[in-house]
């Protein structure tokens, strides 16, 4: 039991990271596309080498800490914020149970009845690395970058833990594996679709994506909370980023497009993760869309956007969802 | 001695630790960092009680949410390296008599009432959410509805104390308009 533990938890840090090169891959070559450019594909096939290129070109280069930096929080920073990335999916079932020469094995590392609190609880603790990296660097954009990512994030979190609350009511559990499981007719996005939206956005401002990249904004805070990183912390703060984009992208297709559910999954349980990676690439690739699409939005905006508009929705959201589940008697 | 009694004598260690370290540190966000490092231990002892719901609920509240604005207003007001005087004279003294008094209560407590193996043994109740939520919508409704009240309360007074358009009183022009009318003068 432990040894199967111990070997889905290194499977699932393992496909994140690998994952996370690969993003980066993905957005870079889809980017270069939507804007009739060709992108990255010098390094290998395909520029299949390229995440590779990449990173051994980061190892090498030159670590700087700021004369006046608080070094142990400069150092500390680029790890705090990849550990709640690399742990936040431990719930997310990628399957049913699986069957191999007799013995089952489930395909999900754990089924706690508190999944959904879980995810709440790393997304509110991912705050500090961003907010410590712009506070050590004693660097004015690296403070205003922090700051204005703390404050979004925050801001965001109310909407994005509302959101939650529909396909939990509908499920009446809070564990991810029962809300999977109750999608297997109608996925929720259909039941739920405000619900959805509202996920959508908060969960793009959460990971500071564009529109909502206002902490990066390059123009006017020369890349924000990361601007005096560079190397391998620089690399991890990266890392960071594209593993929450996977993570979001793996909550919300669990939450709303039924997970693992599809077509045939009941016979064949293996395509269980097959159907979850698809539904990732599909969510990642519009995540990318929207960052060839959309302007950025203005600080204020965002703020008022997410206090005035998208806050009073999830709770109207949650409240429509609870009288019509009462009167319905689900 | 048992795994639980070690695993949890290092947590208590680790949390006290962190609360004395928050109260000597001399940069605020230290102190507050600190403090979450203590929030979170705690969390992870109520893990280890068998209560899942209110460790993730610990975590997610008082090390995500409140330490969080306790940073971000440290740092919004750059108060990390504030000289640190004494409003009340005599307070420490007194707090640490109180202190003191509230650990030898604990210590008694501690002694008198239950053994070391009650504090790190698991709840036989149900501690999952359903149950949890039925509890307190049922048994204990009405704390929870007054403390839902009393934070409404809280959260209208923050709005109000946050409020920048200043209040207009009749008969008197504001202070924009007397600067235009003298300029057109």
């Amino acid at each position: 039991m432990l040894v199967e533990w111990i070997i889905k938890s290194v499977v699932i840090v393992l496909f994140m990271t690998a994952g996370f090169a690969y993003v980066t891959l993905y957005e870079r070559r889809l980017l270069a596309r939507m804007q009739t450019r060709i992108g990255p594909n010098r390094a290998g096939p395909f520029g299949l080498l390229q995440p590779v290129a990449d990173g051994i070109k980061l190892i090498f280069k030159e670590e700087l800490v700021p004369h006046n930096a608080d070094k142990l929080i400069f150092t500390l920073a680029p790890v705090i914020t990849v550990i709640p990335a690399l742990i936040i999916t431990a719930v997310i079932p990628w399957g049913d149970t699986l069957t191999i020469g007799g013995t089952k094995i489930t395909l999900y590392l754990t089924d706690v009845n508190i999944g959904i609190l879980y995810l709440m609880a790393v997304t509110s603790i991912s705050v500090y690395g961003i907010t410590l990296a712009g506070w050590s660097s004693n660097n004015k954009y690296a403070l205003l970058g922090g700051l204005r990512a703390t404050a979004q994030m925050i801001s965001y979190e109310l909407a994005l833990g509302l959101s939650f609350v529909g396909p939990i009511l509908i499920a009446g559990s809070m564990s991810l594996l029962d809300i999977v499981k109750a999608q297997s007719s109608i996925p929720f996005i259909l039941l739920q679709p405000a619900g959805f939206i509202i996920f959508f956005l908060a969960s793009l401002a959460e990971v500071n994506r564009a529109p909502f990249d206002m902490p990066e904004a390059e123009q006017e805070l020369t890349a924000g909370y990361h601007v005096e990183y560079s190397g391998m912390k620089f690399a991890l703060f990266f890392m960071a980023e594209y593993i929450k984009l996977i993570a979001v992208a793996m909550i919300g297709s669990t939450l709303f497009l039924g997970g693992y559910q599809g077509p045939f999954v009941d016979q064949f349980p293996i395509l269980g993760p097959v159907y979850l990676f698809a539904k990732v690439i599909i969510w990642l690739g519009v995540f990318i869309w929207l960052r060839a699409t959309l302007p950025r939005i203005r600080y204020d905006r965002l703020m008022a956007f997410g206090w005035k508009i998208m806050f009073p929705i999830a709770l109207l959201n949650v409240l429509v969802t609870a009288v019509v589940l009462v009167l319905v008697g689900g | 001695m048992s795994p639980a009694v070690i695993i949890f004598i290092v947590l208590a260690l680790v949390a006290v630790a962190c609360a004395v370290a928050m109260l000597v540190s001399k940069n605020a966000v230290y102190s507050a960092l600190f403090l979450v490092l203590n929030f979170a231990t705690i969390g992870v002892i109520y893990l280890m009680l068998g209560a899942p719901f209110i460790a993730v609920a610990q975590i997610t509240v008082y090390a995500g949410a409140i330490m969080v604005l306790f940073l971000f207003v440290i740092m919004l007001l750059g108060g990390e390296n504030l000289r640190l005087g004494e409003p009340l004279r005599g307070q420490r003294l007194i707090g640490l008599i109180f202190g003191a008094v509230l650990l030898a209560e604990i210590v008694l407590l501690l002694i008198f009432r239950s053994g070391m193996d009650q504090m790190v043994g698991t709840l036989t109740i149900d501690t999952s959410p359903a149950a949890l939520g039925l509890e307190m919508f049922n048994k204990y409704s009405l704390p929870f509805e007054v403390t839902s009240l009393v934070l409404l309360v809280a959260v209208i007074g923050a709005v109000i104390l946050t409020r920048v358009d200043p209040i207009r009183r009749p008969g008197k022009p504001d202070q924009d308009r007397k600067d235009q009318s003298g300029r057109q003068a």
